[in-house]
């Protein structure tokens, strides 16, 4: 078990060293709060800004919006078609002017006596959303999962069979749970209390997921620490 | 100690407990067995069942924050893939994740797969802003909604790009995710309206969500966490970073679940001296 620190001269290994430190000062945190914690808080918030700024305009803005309008400006045509609004299915060109225009009408928030002018593309951002979600929810979550509920209880194999029972009973008794025009006494007491069953046997597999997803991170930075910068372990 | 002292432990012998249990077995591997289950074994099916040769779609959505779950399962995935000689199209709808992805398939590719060209045997696409209508503009034309790759090309340029339209054009979808935009809304926006076969690998955090996905053959196989990712590298006989933390994760479940039985234990012997 030799360490084999990562080297400094090399920008790869450079790169290790700082996210080995800053890892070390984020962990500092768990004994209390202190400037260490701070210097790599703010450097990740700085850095992230800087980041996102770079990422959109050369991922989104650029090739998706200012190179078409560029070529729609100098008369590029789509296909065999010419011409500023020249357009085909999912190539829209100078179409684009539309979103562009909203899109700097987000800005007008900024400027407050016509600061109203955001909201209208925020209601297109919000209309657009509604609706894919909506349509979205109906078809993968309302009707997908209500047909995939109604099975036979009885599948010819013992152990399928069972699971098709205890999950047609979780499925009934959780929804009943949910009924509340009436007080949950007698026998809808009884159904609904059977319904916190399930629902509590839920979360519990919820949180135990949710414990092994931190405690991955966690192994995930003693890994880095351990392979990457010390080299104890490969 | 009393069961009662616990409410007054500092947490920090808590966190050092937890940190040297995940450091113990990371620097001693216990070796502890490990099984491949059904949704992990679907998962490997419907990969198998990909025609040699295919292009795959497979969308990367995550950030370095869900690294040690879906880095693992993202190597394993595309070596998979390699192995079928499978072109594989990657993209990425989380803002921090394009840099990383392509880091991760580089390495992979060039290290270990060096006859297979980027640009005619796989592509990183990259990140495109948009969420849900991101998925949406790729069903009309994938190249429509990527013009560029992560590096720059020109996509329609591209050798691994030539006769890919829509969704039509995948016999699969490989979803691996770590939150919002992800699997939940390729299953919502994608799986349900062009009916491409799909499957999913997500942090463990948000895979409770999706085992409905797979109760209902919306999703043919799903990998769920560290545990997941470790047994599909089991499955495909590899002993990656998953496998190796396997141990770690183990100790640290066994810890949480002592200390919530002695929780437990504490506050039903305070209830039982406060009387009713």
């Amino acid at each position: 078990m030799t360490p084999h620190l990562a080297p400094l001269t090399t920008a790869d290994g450079l790169g290790v060293w700082i996210g080995a430190l800053l890892t070390l000062c984020v962990f500092s945190f768990l004994y209390k709060d202190n400037p260490f914690y701070k210097v790599a808080e703010h450097l990740f918030v700085g850095v992230s800004a800087g980041y996102y700024i770079i990422l959109y305009w050369w991922t989104s803005l650029y090739p998706n919006l200012y190179q078409p309008l560029v070529k729609a400006f100098a008369g590029h045509g789509v296909t065999a078609r010419t011409g500023f609004l020249a357009a085909e299915q999912g190539d829209y060109r100078g179409w684009l002017m539309i979103p562009g225009v909203l899109g700097l009408l987000l800005f007008t928030r900024f400027f407050g006596r016509i600061g109203w002018l955001s909201r209208w593309p925020l209601a297109v951002i919000i209309g657009v959303y509604v609706g894919l979600q909506t349509t979205g929810f109906a078809q993968s979550d309302l009707v997908a999962q209500a047909q995939a509920s109604m099975q036979p209880l009885w599948t010819g194999n013992l152990a399928t069979s069972v699971n098709a029972i205890v999950f047609t009973v979780g499925l009934v008794t959780s929804l009943l749970f949910f009924f509340f025009s009436r007080e949950h006494r007698g026998g809808l007491g009884v159904v609904s209390k059977i319904g916190i069953f399930f629902l509590m046997v839920s979360f519990g597999a919820g949180y135990g997921y949710t414990v092994m997803s931190r405690v991955s991170l966690l192994i995930g930075r003693f890994q880095f620490l351990l392979e990457d910068w010390l080299g104890i372990v490969r | 100690m009393s069961p009662l002292a616990l409410e007054k432990l500092d947490r920090r012998w808590i966190f050092l407990a937890v940190g040297l249990l995940v450091l113990f077995p990371l620097l001693f591997p216990l070796a502890l067995p490990l099984y491949v289950s059904p949704p992990v074994a679907a998962f490997v099916r419907a990969m198998d069942a990909i025609p040699n040769g295919s292009k795959v779609l497979m969308s990367c959505d995550y950030d370095p924050s869900a690294t040690p779950e879906v880095v693992p399962m993202t190597r394993t995935a595309f070596r998979h893939l390699m192995d079928k000689d499978c072109k594989v199209i990657i993209t990425v709808l989380w803002n921090g994740g394009p840099g990383l992805v392509d880091r991760v398939v580089r390495q992979i590719a060039e290290k270990e797969y060096p006859n297979k060209k980027y640009g005619v045997d796989y592509v990183n696409l990259g990140y495109k802003a948009g969420e849900e209508a991101v998925m949406v503009l790729m069903g009309q034309g994938i190249l429509n909604a990527f013009p560029q790759d992560y590096r720059g090309n020109d996509t329609r340029s591209l050798p691994i790009m030539q006769g890919v339209r829509g969704y039509s054009s995948f016999p699969i979808l490989v979803s691996i995710s770590s939150g919002y935009p992800g699997t939940k809304e390729w299953v919502q926006q994608v799986q349900s309206r062009f009916h491409i076969p799909m499957v999913a690998g997500a942090t463990a955090v948000s895979a409770p969500e999706y085992y409905p996905y797979l109760q209902s053959h919306q999703l043919l196989g799903l990998l769920g966490g560290m545990a997941g990712a470790a047994e599909y590298e089991k499955a495909r006989h590899e002993k990656g970073s998953a496998t190796r933390g396997m141990d770690a994760q183990s100790l640290a479940h066994y810890f949480v679940a002592l200390c919530i039985v002695l929780g437990n234990v504490g506050m039903w012997s305070k209830r039982r001296r406060s009387g009713p």
